[in-house]
């Protein structure tokens, strides 16, 4: 493949999470990697060869990490395949994804894990990485082959949205992990105290008759987690925290010092449970939406810095799982396009700055698995999103370009438009 | 080694009578007892290897075997340890399943005891079972394995191995790899090898090192590589298969790969390096055939020939002491 030629962006507002700056920025990028940063809002004198893209004060950020992504390949391609979700990544601004491991086959073997990756370099959009289940079959019984699927490149152990019930299995396995130094990740919800509920209970959910699930259901199995990451001194990922009594636990564990990390997904920073109206089941999601005062606890711990990452979650779930009545219907919502959007208004909201916004889905989740993502730093690897974080945009549901087209942002209306996504140097995404 | 095969005179006055009247635990013994004992082991190892192996200083005595955990390696070398001493050798193995632990235990001792034995070796699936059994008998009790307690004759002659292989066991490095939460080899043999002054190291999974361990005086290793490096001896343990099930290990190619020993993990230990397993193996679990059978390198056959002579020295000075009584 020939050299593309160097490319110059400048202008912008360079937002780099990982060096703390906001502010104008320029940025060469040559051979796939970063070749040189200026902040200021561009170079002095620049080779004829480069070619310069005015980027006309628009936003230039690292490329999103998304830690929480499901596909339908391999076994469910219908739903989503990794060629459409790379797509929707790139359309989003997210340059890195890692995939959950319920798939059919379940990610529980490395040789599993090598058919993703090997799949993923022949699509080549943009950075695949999966993650490993933490018991064969996502069963919560025997432990799968962390060690092996590490090697292979499974960058985190999680059993998803299955829960590990036994003590025992999730403290050997959490033991087990960390002697290869692995994260593993874990959604609390006590399955006992969540089974059959489609909501999260309290008046709204019981005015429209709903089955509900307490949130302590979620801070009861958070709190035998954090005990058990305690106890063992492992490396614990706090799956997808979602109410304000989860997250007293959670600051409780931080300030004594046990090794955990927490996300929050974007669905639950920008709705709450009165969104599931009129038994609209794009808003079905597990854990369910919860109450305003817990969204609003969120954000603030996002804020914060107690919330360290926000994912999509984008779970695909075609339309003929979608359309039944809100009790049958399947949970989950895309995520991967919308994502950049929906987190940018909590900044047009003031809620919390622009750079540690950005953080959440860019240096922190890369950090925490070790990812070479996440920040413009001369030699990183060029994975860089431009976006106009003031253009108006409505989202469309049939117009995303995921395979389910499941979004609770079907006919919002944003401010944030992707005008470019580049992956490794090479231009993935561009606006029309 | 050729030690000359001793005459009886020659094995009484080396041998000294045993300061307790059982033999229990790894922990009973002091640095000069272990070399008192690996000395006369070496002696019963060159009247091993002639034809006429016998002696008679264990005349009229009885020994009972009392294996509650089947064992054909274990009970073997003591009924051979016993019968070349010239005692009288009953073998009895209760079926453990049938048998309730604790009051039943003590019930069978009572019985045994009435039929007055002089030298009882117990195995039994319970830590403590031996030390519970010695308090109710009048004989003297030999403990072959409690649970994952210890199992004292094992280490001895793992030692009697190093030393015969080593010139001797102070200042080497030992790394015990595997299976270290269940097993009471290594429980005893981290003991006896500390107190004779070995580096001891404990290589394995997380999940198969009890917590604590940091804390017994050893070097933890979770990396097979780092933990072998260097290393004198590697005594790897066996992995229970049924361990797979309780989400201890995921599988045993797993297990092979990061901590069975193979030759390229080995080449990373000292020049001169010997490789012990207390047996049974499992062959492509722990341990690469080529290894095991490779005697340049494994002392796997001659801890089994050890183990008839250290337990000959053992129950010979525990008899020692009974004559005395």
């Amino acid at each position: 493949m020939p050299a593309s030629r160097p490319l110059a962006f400048v202008g912008a507002r360079l937002v780099d999470p990982a060096s703390g700056h906001d502010g104008p920025g320029a940025v060469i990028v040559a051979d796939g990697v970063i070749a040189d940063i200026a902040r200021s809002g561009g170079f002095e004198s620049l080779s004829a060869d480069i070619e310069v893209v005015d980027c006309a004060g628009a936003l230039l950020t690292p490329g999103l990490v998304d830690i929480r992504v499901k596909t339908g390949e391999p076994g469910s391609e219908p739903k989503e395949t990794l060629k459409s979700a790379a797509r929707a990544a790139a359309a989003g601004g997210v340059t890195s994804i890692v995939l959950q491991p319920d798939t059919d086959p379940v990610v529980d073997e490395p040789s599993v894990v090598d058919f993703i990756l090997r799949r993923a370099r022949d699509i080549g959009l943009v950075h695949v990485y999966p993650a490993g289940a933490a018991t064969k079959g996502l069963l919560g019984k025997g432990m799968a082959e962390i060690g092996l699927m590490r090697e292979a490149g499974a960058v985190y152990i999680t059993d998803a949205d299955h829960m590990i019930v036994d003590s025992l299995v999730l403290r050997r396995v959490l033991t087990y992990a960390a002697g290869f130094g692995a994260l593993v990740a874990h959604r609390p919800a006590d399955p006992y105290l969540s089974a059959g509920a489609a909501a999260t209970e309290g008046e709204f959910a019981s005015r429209l008759g709903l089955p509900g699930v307490s949130v302590m259901a979620e801070r009861i199995m958070l709190e035998r987690d954090l005990a058990l990451a305690e106890l063992t001194g492992a490396r614990l990922l706090v799956d997808q925290i979602s109410c304000a009594e989860a997250l007293e636990s959670l600051k409780r564990a931080k300030d004594r010092g046990v090794k955990v990390w927490a996300s929050a997904s974007i669905n639950h920073l920008t709705f709450n449970e009165l969104d599931i109206g009129d038994y609209r089941t794009f808003y079905k999601l597990t854990p369910p939406l919860r109450g305003e005062d817990d969204r609003q606890a969120l954000i603030e711990a996002v804020a914060n810095g107690l919330i360290d990452v926000v994912v999509s979650a984008h779970a695909p779930a075609p339309a003929e799982d979608k359309r039944l009545p809100f009790e049958e219907a399947a949970p989950g919502a895309v995520g991967l396009q919308t994502l950049l959007p929906a987190l940018l208004a909590l900044y047009h909201e003031d809620r919390a700055p622009l750079i540690d916004l950005i953080a959440a889905v860019t240096c922190k989740p890369a950090d925490l698995l070790g990812l070479d993502a996440g920040r413009i730093a001369v030699g990183a690897p060029a994975d860089l999103v431009l976006c106009d974080i003031g253009a108006p945009i409505r989202i469309v549901a049939d117009e995303l370009l995921s395979k389910s087209k499941n979004s609770p942002f079907d006919g919002r209306r944003l401010q944030g438009k992707v005008l470019r996504t580049l992956v490794a140097g090479r231009e993935v995404f561009r606006a029309d | 080694m050729n030690t000359p095969a001793p005459g009886l005179d020659d094995v009484r006055s080396r041998t000294f009578p045993f300061p307790r009247r059982h033999f229990i635990s790894a922990m009973d013994l002091a640095r000069l007892e272990i070399g008192d004992l690996l000395d006369l082991a070496d002696s019963f190892v060159a009247l091993n290897r002639q034809k006429a192996k016998k002696l008679d200083l264990l005349k009229g005595r009885t020994l009972m075997n009392l294996f509650f955990e089947n064992s054909t390696r274990t009970q073997s070398s003591f009924e051979l340890a016993g019968k070349r001493l010239g005692a009288d050798v009953v073998n009895m193995s209760p079926r453990s399943s049938s048998m309730s632990k604790g009051e039943t235990l003590i019930d069978t001792a009572v019985t045994l005891n009435a039929m007055r034995p002089d030298l009882l070796v117990v195995r039994h699936a319970s830590s403590g079972a031996a030390g519970l059994l010695a308090q109710k008998v009048g004989c003297s009790v030999v403990n072959a394995g409690d649970g994952r307690h210890e199992h004292p004759t094992q280490a001895l002659l793992d030692a009697l191995s190093m030393r015969r292989a080593f010139g001797q066991v102070d200042g080497l490095t030992v790394a015990i790899c595997g299976d270290v939460l269940h097993s009471r080899v290594a429980r005893s043999n981290v003991i006896l090898l500390q107190t004779l002054g070995a580096h001891v190291r404990l290589v394995g999974p997380p999940t198969l090192i009890p917590g604590s361990a940091q804390r017994w005086g050893v070097q933890v290793f979770h990396d097979m590589r780092e933990g072998i490096a260097g290393a004198d001896v590697v005594m790897m343990l066996r992995l229970q298969l049924e361990r797979m099930t309780g989400a201890l290990v995921p599988s045993t190619r797993e297990y092979f790969r990061f901590y069975g020993l193979d030759r390229e993990k080995l080449a990373l230990a000292a020049p001169g390096v010997k490789v012990m397993h207390p047996g049974p193996m499992n062959r492509g679990v722990e341990i690469d055939s080529d290894i095991a059978d490779d005697l340049a390198i494994s002392l796997i056959q001659d801890q089994v020939e050890m183990g008839v002579a250290v337990r000959m020295a053992v129950l010979a000075s525990l008899a020692a002491r009974l004559d005395n009584e």
